[in-house]
């Protein structure tokens, strides 16, 4: 096992994919630039600069995409995404429907996004659920190296066009990561610790957070459980309501905002078919409905902590003690 | 049994130099042989009648449509220009470009009724008509989508994928060419010196606006000079200028592999989607760009040289209303879709 950061574990898939097939390329801005080793390996007609023109970026790569190839581009920070909607909405999402399945779309988009840089709400947005609500996509949100690399070796291998959302935060935090070939499957959950009590749901940086809360819970003898999703389109909602039936409680905790984001999904998911469990409201912790401030308190105080994520733990526990 | 006109023959690519930002018509020194001539007469024909015949179906409850009555020669002249191994994107009219390119009529219908034998199940209806089977690619009704996408097919195409030698051609309009997205197409073809031949139908409308509204110049290859494009205006109502011009434009983009412009100006005859009662136009320009119809410039000039006589034109009106009649039949006679295929195709 090797120990490497997330973003080395992205440069590893990426290296290993372009390797395995010659279709794959990648291109944004700057992306020949920073990316030295891989222009090295394989050369500036895989590995392209682009114009600052993010609606192209994704035009190109979508329309790449429907005659054969697979690209990859990185349009940096997410905010910058509602540049490119256009042709990953409009486009990727709905070409293969329209055609009546005549095309495919293998491309992924990498951005990054989240609390930590201090770069102010222009460059840093969690817009990760505007493409969970986009028919035709997939979007992929992970929390540690192992599934960085694994799971971008899964959407540059996916025939539908992936959203690859990196929070900034953890691009380079150290993780364990197989040697050798690492896929992870597009799709499933990860359960990174088992608990009786309580269900914590999250993804990216929030998950080490709930991690975090369900440390401090157990010092308290409150069991929780943490869910990691990975993935957010398609949503394991097995792996969640088969928690939620074990604890009876569930708190999902992420950092974009509350208004129509993934935990009001997950608590709609649940209500409907595991309402019969619950032995206390669903919560959720989330980011205010507000743009993220560039001062460093600020920022931070839109993420959900592990502190709070502990005392919601407890008052809803404390709610059936009161509620029996 | 639906019709289906044969692939676009192949002439001959003109070699020499490609004079670059030109106004002039291209040089008619190409000898067109006459049956080729008759064959763009008919392919203008049966676009026309099929889109009549669209029109006329069309109710404030059943599918309308946009038509390109009136810019003909721009799908005949150009896509005849094209090979099998060149790819075409296309926008909301693309019917022409689909018929010129040898798509079955009936199954065009049947794609703008919502009927299962379309090209797209019925999926697309008549806005986003594709059809990989002839290369006809990723059709967008976002004006400017297909501007989008149009670098990235010609880029697959340079990389290898499919046949090779390729070329992508994009059909869109002046409306299009508004949008910032024209100019970041245009400008990453030119860097990564993508083939692509951008064809930009001016037929004057945008829409429900009148081009003069919001374009405070006369021509899109005003704003393409500075990006460094081969460009070419042509009279996009004689079909025989904009074949001559689109062969020259496919000869230079497949030698020295960079993108071409080629701006046709021509007139949308009918509305903007049917039905339309046009009650926002100016009838004396619309008289005037009737007077200059491609259908009937093409029939005018063939007939007076000889090339075509009385007989053999009523003849190819029979033929092709008779391939319209079939054409309504079979896409009346296609089932609706199965309401399972609500769900089906998206995902891969
Ligand atoms: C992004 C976008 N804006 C507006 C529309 C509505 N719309 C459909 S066609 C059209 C006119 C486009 O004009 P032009 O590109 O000149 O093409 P034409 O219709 O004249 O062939 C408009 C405005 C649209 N489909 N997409």
């Amino acid at each position: 096992m090797q120990t490497i950061t997330v973003s080395d574990a992205v440069g590893q898939a990426l290296a290993e994919e372009m390797r395995r097939d010659p279709r794959v390329l990648m291109f944004g801005e700057g992306v020949a630039t920073k990316r030295h080793d891989l222009v090295a390996e394989f050369g500036t007609q895989r590995v392209r600069n682009t114009p600052l023109a993010e609606g192209i970026i994704a035009g190109t790569a979508a329309g790449a995409a429907a005659m054969g190839l697979r690209p990859v581009v990185d349009l940096l920070f997410a905010p910058f995404l509602t540049l490119s909607m256009d042709a990953i909405i409009n486009s990727a999402g709905k070409l293969r429907y329209l055609s009546g399945g005549q095309f495919e779309f293998p491309m992924v988009v990498l951005t990054m996004t989240g609390a930590g840089w201090g770069v102010g709400a222009q460059h840093n947005h969690n817009l990760e659920a505007m493409f969970v609500h986009a028919p035709g996509l997939k979007v992929v949100m992970p929390s540690s190296a192992a599934d960085f690399k694994g799971l971008m070796k899964a959407a540059i291998r996916d025939d539908n066009p992936v959203l690859f959302f990196m929070d900034l935060a953890l691009a380079h935090v150290p993780g364990p990561v197989p040697e050798g070939e690492h896929l992870v499957s597009i799709g499933r959950a990860a359960v990174l610790r088992e608990g009786r009590d309580v269900t914590l749901v999250s993804y990216a940086k929030t998950v080490g957070h709930c991690l975090q809360a369900a440390q401090a819970l157990q010092e308290q003898g409150v069991s929780a459980e943490v869910i990691d999703l990975r993935t957010l389109k398609p949503i394991d909602e097995a792996t969640v309501l088969a928690s939620v039936r074990k604890t009876g409680r569930l708190i999902v905790v992420h950092e974009a905002s509350r208004l129509c984001g993934v935990g009001a999904e997950v608590a709609a998911i649940v209500s409907e078919k595991a309402f019969g469990a619950l032995t206390a409201p669903v919560m959720r912790l989330t980011g205010p409905d507000a743009p993220s401030a560039s001062s460093w308190v600020l920022e931070q105080a839109g993420v959900p902590q592990a502190d709070a994520i502990r005392d919601a733990a407890l008052r809803l526990v404390n709610t059936e003690t009161v509620a029996a | 049994m639906p019709h289906t006109l044969a692939l676009p023959k192949v002439l001959a690519p003109i070699n020499g130099p490609i004079e670059a930002d030109s106004r002039s018509e291209p040089t008619m020194s190409l000898s067109l042989d006459p049956t080729f001539r008759i064959s763009l007469l008919e392919t203008m024909m049966l676009i026309r009648a099929h889109e009549e015949r669209l029109a006329s179906l069309a109710t404030p409850t059943s599918p309308g449509t946009c038509t390109a009555v009136g810019q003909e020669a721009a799908a005949a002249g150009v896509v005849r220009a094209l090979q099998t191994r060149d790819r075409i994107l296309t926008n909301h009219r693309s019917a022409g470009h689909l018929i010129a390119r040898g798509a079955d009529p009936g199954r065009v219908m049947a794609e703008v009724m919502g009927r299962s034998d379309g090209y797209c199940k019925g999926k697309s209806g008549s806005l986003h008509v594709s059809a990989r089977e002839l290369g006809v690619v990723l059709t967008s009704t976002i004006v400017g989508g297909e501007l989008s996408l149009a670098p990235g097919v010609a880029l697959a195409q340079k990389m290898g994928q499919q046949e090779s030698g390729g070329i992508t051609t994009v059909f869109f309009g002046d409306g299009a060419a508004c949008e910032g997205i024209f100019h970041e197409s245009v400008n990453l073809s030119v860097t990564w010196q993508l083939p692509v031949l951008y064809v930009c139908e001016n037929n004057q409308w945008q829409a429900y606006v009148r081009r003069d509204e919001t374009m405070p110049i006369e021509h899109v290859a005003d704003w393409v000079r500075g990006h460094g494009i081969a460009s070419r205006t042509v009279d996009g109502n004689d079909v025989e200028a904009v074949h001559a011009a689109a062969v020259e434009a496919v000869a230079a983009i497949r030698s020295n592999g960079k993108p071409y412009f080629l701006e046709l100006t021509t007139y949308r005859q009918r509305g903007h989607f049917e039905p339309d009662d046009q009650a926002y136009v100016d009838k004396a320009e619309l008289a005037s760009w009737k007077a200059h119809d491609p259908i009937a410039l093409l029939t005018e000039r063939l007939t007076q040289a000889g090339v075509i006589a009385q007989g053999e034109l009523a003849h190819l009106r029979q033929r092709v209303n008779a391939t319209v009649d079939a054409a309504l039949a079979f896409a009346q006679n296609s089932p609706w879709p199965d309401p399972r295929e609500l769900t089906t195709d998206v995902y891969a």
